[in-house]
């Protein structure tokens, strides 16, 4: 396994990546942007992103603008300036893509630094680690300011169907429970037979996730069977979020209206 | 292969969002009963499995270790619709928690990872549970190839969606044929786990393989006079559910006429962005430099002139290819069923 899954719910077992002062994703912090209901910062966080990607390519102003409204949200929701930046490297990968498209997208070409690369592609790849790294940003914002059991909750208040809603909900309670069981089953394993690292370790590794599929499926069927005795009936929504006042709207909303208002002007 | 945002233009993305609206719709429809029965904590903790599954470290050979993606496993384990559940339910959580995955390309991610994988898969599943010998054990290399297959689909899917609405122009061909040769290799490695793994579990709980199910061997009675009487092992009737034919052709219906209608919209003004910034007069050159960087970007299908024709087209062909890859799917599994069904009897 690589780094302990730093989750969703409350204790974040000692793992590298939890620092003390995480909850899981959330940084708890009492600022404006935390305590604005779920739903509008989904939907001001989405429309975010919706004009990050609808800036033409290669206005670099309006994606200067749009980075430095979202960097504006960072600091009043006083984020560590240095937690956001180390979760952005889930784009890296992306990043690799993005560096290869000068050199295979067709076009005119241009030099830079004494190599001949595409004119279009260093444009559009350029524009494409833009809008992606202030789509990753959104959501790097959402995730650090919204528990995860509001979060859920602000989808409730936007319709998501129920029967997803409760899947989502026990998946958020239970990841970080399945984690730990794949955990102690990789623990077990090695304390008995070393580290698996050839393919013939492989049968033993996947021995070991499938005991850890039925333990899950059984804990599932548990899980299931105490609700029911417990008086639950199946078809109740479980999860039910708070309304959110048309204050909170409008204070959602100054992000992309500020947003789309630089992009207009800039663009 | 998450898709971040700004990856596919705004009509592609609409159009891949609907599809994969209507998909999950069909899913939590399809679901229902299986869900009823089984309770959502059961759905929702084979998505936690998933999710956990994918950050496990495998052995694959040559000192590399490899990473599940989890799509041909959910969908052996599990069956079609929940699985698919599962992986939207995955995707929800890594696009709005983990910023993996744009959140404006949620609909284009549900579709490559979670659509597209689990039709193929289940095609694949069939076809092979069809010919192979009738034992869970034969579930194994379905599974595998199943995986093996649906991986590389995917990153033809992928190639697709790219060559109607990708913002930069890359020779499609040379980009099919990268990202399939990448995409074997991994499929390879993902069948190796899935099979693996697979294997693991109908070792042990075959009961609880979605795909294994109806082919545990029928219980044979004896009674005192050595008379032998089969009975039909537990499961094996409810392993083919009633088509519900009418709600799926107007689940599709619904959803081609809303992603062709909406990509239309999405179209008929050039960008929804470029449209607003037309109107209000800010657009100086901003025109010029959009159809220089991105010829094919042009919101849909090449070679048909009207921009409008061409963006809703580009949202109605996806729709079709989706609905006729499915189609295919339900009417080969449907024939498939029917032959089994004729040499039992």
């Amino acid at each position: 396994m690589s780094a302990p899954p730093v989750l969703l719910s409350a204790p974040a077992r000692g793992g590298a990546r939890s620092r003390p002062d995480t909850d899981g994703l959330l940084v708890p912090r009492d600022s404006p942007v935390h305590r604005l209901p779920a739903q509008c910062k989904v939907v001001a966080l989405v429309a975010t992103a919706l004009v990050a990607v609808a800036v033409p390519p290669g206005r670099w102003a309006a994606f200067t603008a749009l980075a430095l409204l979202l960097a504006l949200v960072v600091v009043v929701a006083r984020l560590p300036v240095l937690l956001v930046v180390r979760r952005l490297v889930v784009e890296v990968p992306f990043a690799v893509f993005a560096l290869l498209l000068p050199f295979v997208a067709g076009g005119e070409r241009t030099s830079v630094l004494g190599v001949e690369v595409s004119a279009p592609g260093l444009l559009g790849a350029g524009t494409l680690m833009a809008r992606a790294t202030l789509g990753v940003a959104a959501a790097v914002v959402l995730a650090s300011t919204t528990g995860a059991r509001d979060l859920l909750g602000g989808l409730a208040r936007l319709h998501l169907p129920t029967a997803l809603l409760s899947v989502l909900a026990f998946m958020v309670r239970y990841a970080a429970v399945v984690a730990d069981d794949l955990r102690r089953v990789r623990i077990a394993r090695e304390a008995r037979g070393g580290a698996a690292t050839r393919l013939r370790h492989l049968g033993g590794v996947a021995a070991g996730v499938g005991s850890v599929f039925v333990r899950t499926y059984e804990r599932g069927e548990r899980v299931h069977q105490a609700m029911l005795a417990r008086g639950h009936r199946p078809g109740t929504p479980l999860v039910v979020g708070t309304p959110a006042r048309p204050l909170s709207w409008l204070a959602a909303a100054a992000l992309p209206a500020a947003g789309l208002v630089a992009v207009l002007v800039l663009a | 292969m998450h898709v971040p945002d700004g990856f596919l233009d705004a009509s592609t993305s609409i159009a891949t969002g609907a599809v994969a609206a209507g998909a999950v719709g069909l899913a939590l429809q399809r679901s229902d009963r299986e869900v009823r029965e089984a309770g959502a904590p059961l759905t929702g903790l084979t998505a936690a499995f998933v999710f956990a599954a994918q950050m496990v470290n495998f052995p694959v050979g040559a000192g590399t270790s490899g990473h599940l993606i989890g799509g041909a496993l959910a969908l052996v384990l599990v069956g079609p619709w929940t699985a698919l559940l599962c992986l939207t339910a995955v995707l929800l959580v890594q696009g709005l928690l983990f910023a993996d995955g744009g959140l404006t390309a949620l609909g284009t991610n549900v579709v490559l990872m979670g659509v597209v994988p689990v039709l193929v898969g289940s095609l694949v599943l069939r076809a092979l549970l069809a010919v192979l010998p009738r034992r869970p054990r034969s579930v194994v290399p379905a599974a595998a190839a199943a995986a093996a297959v649906s991986v590389p689909v995917a990153a033809l899917a992928f190639t697709g969606l790219y060559a109607v609405g990708g913002t930069v122009d890359v020779p499609i061909a040379s980009l099919a044929a990268a990202m399939v040769g990448w995409h074997v290799l991994i499929g390879a490695g993902e069948a190796l786990i899935t099979g693996a793994v697979v294997g693991a579990v109908v070792a042990t709980r075959p009961d609880l393989v979605h795909a294994a199910r109806h082919l545990r061997a029928d219980l044979v009675l004896v009674d005192a006079d050595g008379r032998r009487a089969p009975a039909p092992a537990a499961g094996a009737a409810d392993a083919a559910p009633a088509p519900a034919r009418r709600p799926l052709a107007v689940g599709l219906a619904v959803t081609a006429v809303v992603a062709g209608l909406v990509s239309l919209a999405a179209s008929a003004s050039p960008d929804g962005l470029t449209a607003v910034s037309t109107a209000l007069g800010f657009d100086a050159g901003a025109r010029e430099s959009l159809a220089a960087a991105s010829p094919l970007a042009g919101y849909g299908v090449r070679g048909v002139p009207s921009a409008l024709l061409s963006g809703g087209l580009a949202g109605l062909l996806g729709v079709a290819v989706t609905v006729a890859v499915g189609a295919g799917t339900a009417l080969a599994s449907r024939a498939v069923g029917r032959a089994r069904r004729g040499t039992r009897a």
